[in-house]
């Protein structure tokens, strides 16, 4: 590894590591990447900022060695490069972190670190010995822990990452492209990956950090590429922007406002949790939310945040306590209870708990509601291609047809199905996990007016969200759940950044519930 | 930051789980082999004699064998259905070769029903790799085609002892000198498990086995070799299936073409036993041939306390049944273990 040049201000150096200029890639007749360019300097964070759809992900694959751009030109250390594989990337020290790490759970971390090029001893037998050396040491580099000898399986999504970026730093990676890394962690885990890109940084590697949440992109990086429909837009020292003229960059309009929650005369309690108990998961949680209202529930990812949420559905079985809805209990374990009472959930994982991926946008939409598009025990197909189309209008869905499968939309399209199949339920109380995750600006804002409508009808939202601006621009109250019980309330009014995360983190108790 | 990031010593230790959990499968069915042999011994002090040992030994032996091979294939998420077909294939063509070379080198034998084994291997690991066929279809129909093909060959015959060269039985009747209980046939089959198993354990293509199974696609995003190394797999399993065959014939010195009709399940119901994931990336050699052995001693047992034969089956069933829910229960014990575990080091 080469000295590296100080820049981390403002000061450009001369020779960039990795300039990718005009890359063009296209799928057919869509045409993904229509001007890909972006230049990093040895040592410095540089953000890759664009809604969905922008060709972050294309570019990204380019530099992977997953796609090949069909004009273009890529430079690694001034000499132009073309990767023909993944493998080339890799060769030239280009390594891609993912969103969700691919690991081998059944192998140790260690063996995933160094699959396929373990160290060796005699007779080109393993040496384990030194496998498990070389991995504490890379681990020593990043400043992190993990035990080399435990089996992957069973690791946090942020550990896994950590994992990733031991492989890429065993690698040698020069150049280090994290694709929204931060979207599935805690915020102390998103402080502990910045410290460790902070620290591959300060050793001379660049890093390409690619996240929707911008707040993150000014606490880590020195330097932004804004991305607009598959072009550069500009690249600019992060210093000399604002998230207004980063958003307006992004978008080419000027957003009003990005969370236009208003406000709302809080009616009758809708859902009455009282002493909601899961051993050894949550204990004791008592709240309500009444009509009109939104409350979120904050904290660390793995408070129990979700877990809460799904005892309350009856998805897992409470050992203690009662949830009330509309002044009836609701009977443990039963999420067709729980429906019948006008309670929704759209969970936190929609490619998973939300959406049958290969079904089409229509069965997807109409799934929650089938009870009532049967007649004599068939389901009525015009009925269900109305309904879809119906809430497709509503919820401005873009889509090719109703028959395409769910899998085809952009994730914020994909977003807006699981709430049309939910709200075609017409619910009194929605639940709803990490409405905005993964989604882009643009559509998180359209997410945000739509919960707005919703308590402005008279539902009572409860909302999980790992986003504190988001959490701080919708609820009108707050509730902190750490280590699964609930240590704070906030009024809309006191919350802020510090008074929720002192709460989430237990540094300082603030007003207990 | 630095504070959190360490793990508590209880985190690394539950994290060790997998592995000692491994072992202490292992450990679990010797403790039943163990189990089930005292206490037949003791209804029936005959089961513990010379020639119930031997039987039980040799019987064991060949399963072992193909448990072995079915389990490098099992581990790369693939399954190996017609190790019967080519063991019965295997056994049948060296017994004709004795038939028609009876002063052949005696291991002339062996280098044939590898030989086989491995060819039908080759074409079961191709077909699956090269066409992407589902290898349960493959070898399914390897099995048919190839005991079609046998019963063609044999044409009705039958190979008798009396062609077979008598240093070749000795292979299978014969004991260790001193330990009249351990037959030759059994200490072949324990160095091919050893050796297999030291394998699996001390080199790459072997690691990549277990990585291709634990997650396919991550393997090949690392530039594993996919391909070659489950052709790999499916050759050693058939090639392992050959051997079996001419152990076969050592053992029993007659042959028609049924010859290990229906090994096949009870093979991959020893390697489930025995404690390798049926999806796939855990599982070792030595617990598929110990799970071989009680498998195969149970139906001895029942045998030996005057139980119908017919309840084998039932029995064999009940216990894959006992090892895939524990299985499911420890795995379940353990995720949770260990993402409690994780959530927590996050807190300090």
């Amino acid at each position: 590894m080469s000295s590296a040049p100080d820049l981390t201000q403002t000061a450009e150096p001369a020779a960039p590591l990795l300039v990718l200029e005009r890359a063009v890639k296209s799928f057919g007749a869509v045409r993904a990447l229509e001007d890909g360019s972006v230049t990093l300097y040895p040592g410095e964070a540089h953000a890759l900022l664009g809604e969905n759809g922008a060709g972050k992900s294309t570019l990204v694959k380019i530099l992977a060695g997953v796609h090949q751009p069909e004009s273009g030109r890529l430079l690694i250390d001034g000499e132009p490069v073309t990767f023909s594989g993944p493998a080339a990337s890799r060769a030239a020290g280009v390594s891609i972190i993912y969103q969700e790490p691919t690991l081998f759970p059944d192998l140790s971390v260690a063996e995933n670190i160094f699959v396929g090029r373990q160290p060796l001893r005699g007779g080109r037998r393993l040496n384990p010995a030194e496998m498990a050396r070389r991995a504490r040491e890379v681990f020593a580099r990043l400043g992190v822990h993990i035990d080399p000898a435990r089996q992957a399986r069973g690791l946090s999504v942020a550990d896994q990452q950590i994992v990733e970026i031991a492989k890429a730093l065993s690698f040698n990676a020069r150049v280090i492209v994290m694709d929204e890394p931060t979207a599935a962690l805690t915020l102390v885990e998103v402080e502990r990956l910045f410290d460790v890109a902070r620290t591959l940084c300060a050793q001379g590697a660049a890093v390409l950090f690619i996240s929707h949440r911008l707040e993150e992109v000014f606490t880590l990086c020195q330097r932004a590429t804004i991305m607009r429909d598959g072009r550069f837009v500009r690249s600019a020292l992060v210093s000399e922007l604002t998230i207004d003229s980063i958003i307006r960059s992004m978008v080419g309009r000027d957003l009003a406002a990005l969370f236009p929650k208003t406000a709302t005369e809080a009616g009758e309690v809708l859902l009455e949790v009282d002493r909601l108990t899961r051993e050894g998961v949550f204990t004791d949680v008592s709240f309500d939310v009444r009509r009109g209202e939104i409350v979120a529930l904050a904290g660390l990812v793995g408070a129990g945040r979700s877990e809460v949420a799904r005892a309350i559905f009856g998805i897992d079985r409470r050992d203690a306590g009662t949830v009330t809805v509309r002044g009836k209990e609701l009977p443990n374990g039963s999420p067709r209870a729980a429906m019948a009472a006008g309670v929704a959930l759209v969970p936190e994982d929609r490619r998973q708990q939300g959406l049958v991926m290969e079904m089409a946008i229509d069965h997807n939409v109409a799934l929650a509601s089938l009870d009532n598009l049967q007649e004599r025990g068939l389901i009525r197909r015009s009925r269900e291609r109305l309904l879809a189309a119906d809430w497709a209008t509503r919820l401005q869905l873009k889509y090719g047809r109703v028959k395409n499968p769910v899998s085809t939309l952009s994730g914020g399209n994909q977003q807006k199905v699981v709430l049309a199949k939910w709200l075609a339920r017409g619910p009194q109380v929605l639940i709803i996990d990490e409405p905005t995750r993964g989604i882009d600006v643009g559509t998180k804002a359209e997410v945000h007016r739509l919960l707005d409508e919703l308590v402005g009808q008279g539902m009572a939202v409860l909302m999980i969200s790992s986003e504190l601006p988001e959490v701080l621009g919708m609820a009108d109250r707050v509730l902190v759940i750490r280590e699964g019980r609930l240590v704070a309330e906030i009024a809309r009014a006191d919350a802020d950044e510090d008074s929720i995360m002192r709460a989430a983190t237990g540094q300082l108790a603030v007003s207990p519930a | 930051m630095t504070v959190i990031d360490q793990p508590t010593p209880a985190l690394s230790v539950l994290a060790r789980r997998g592995d000692v959990l491994l072992r202490a499968r292992e450990l679990g069915i010797c403790l039943a082999i163990v189990l089930v042999f005292g206490l037949t011994t003791l209804k029936n002090s005959g089961f513990a004699g010379v020639l119930s040992v031997q039987q039980l030994l040799t019987g064991a032996s060949l399963f072992a064998l193909l448990a072995v091979g079915e389990t490098m294939v099992i581990v790369t998420r693939n399954v190996d259905l017609s190790v019967g077909s080519v063991l019965g294939l295997s056994a049948y063509l060296v017994g004709d070769y004795f038939k028609h070379n009876p002063h052949a080198p005696i291991v002339m034998g062996f280098v044939i029903g590898i030989a086989i084994g491995a060819l039908v291997g080759a074409i079961n690991g191709a077909i699956t790799t090269l066409f992407r066929v589902p290898s349960l279809v493959v070898t399914l129909a390897a099995l048919y085609i190839v005991r079609g093909f046998l019963a063609h060959v044999v044409n009705g015959r039958r190979i008798e002892s009396d062609s077979i060269p008598e240093a070749f039985q000795k292979i299978g009747y014969k004991t260790v000198p001193g330990i009249d209980r351990l037959p030759w046939l059994a200490v072949l089959v324990i160095v091919v498990v050893a050796v297999v198993a030291y394998m699996m354990k001390s080199f790459r293509w072997a690691r990549d086995i277990y990585a291709i199974g634990s997650n396919p696609d991550a393997a090949a995003l690392a530039g594993l070799p996919v391909a070659r190394r489950v052709f790999t797999a499916f050759v050693v399993s058939g090639a392992l299936a050959g051997l079996g065959g001419a152990l076969f014939l050592a053992e029993f010195a007659t042959v028609d073409a049924s010859g290990g009709t229906g090994y096949e399940l009870q093979v991959v119901s020893a390697v489930v036993v025995g404690g390798v994931a049926i999806f796939g990336g855990s599982g070792t050699v030595v617990g598929a041939a110990l799970g071989a052995v009680l498998l195969n001693m149970i139906n001895q047992a029942l045998g030996a306390l005057g139980v119908s034969a017919f309840w084998t089956y039932a029995v064999a069933g009940a216990l894959l049944l006992t090892a895939i829910a524990f299985d499911r229960w420890v795995g379940l014990r353990v995720a949770r273990r260990l993402r409690t575990g994780a959530g927590g080091s996050y807190v300090v």
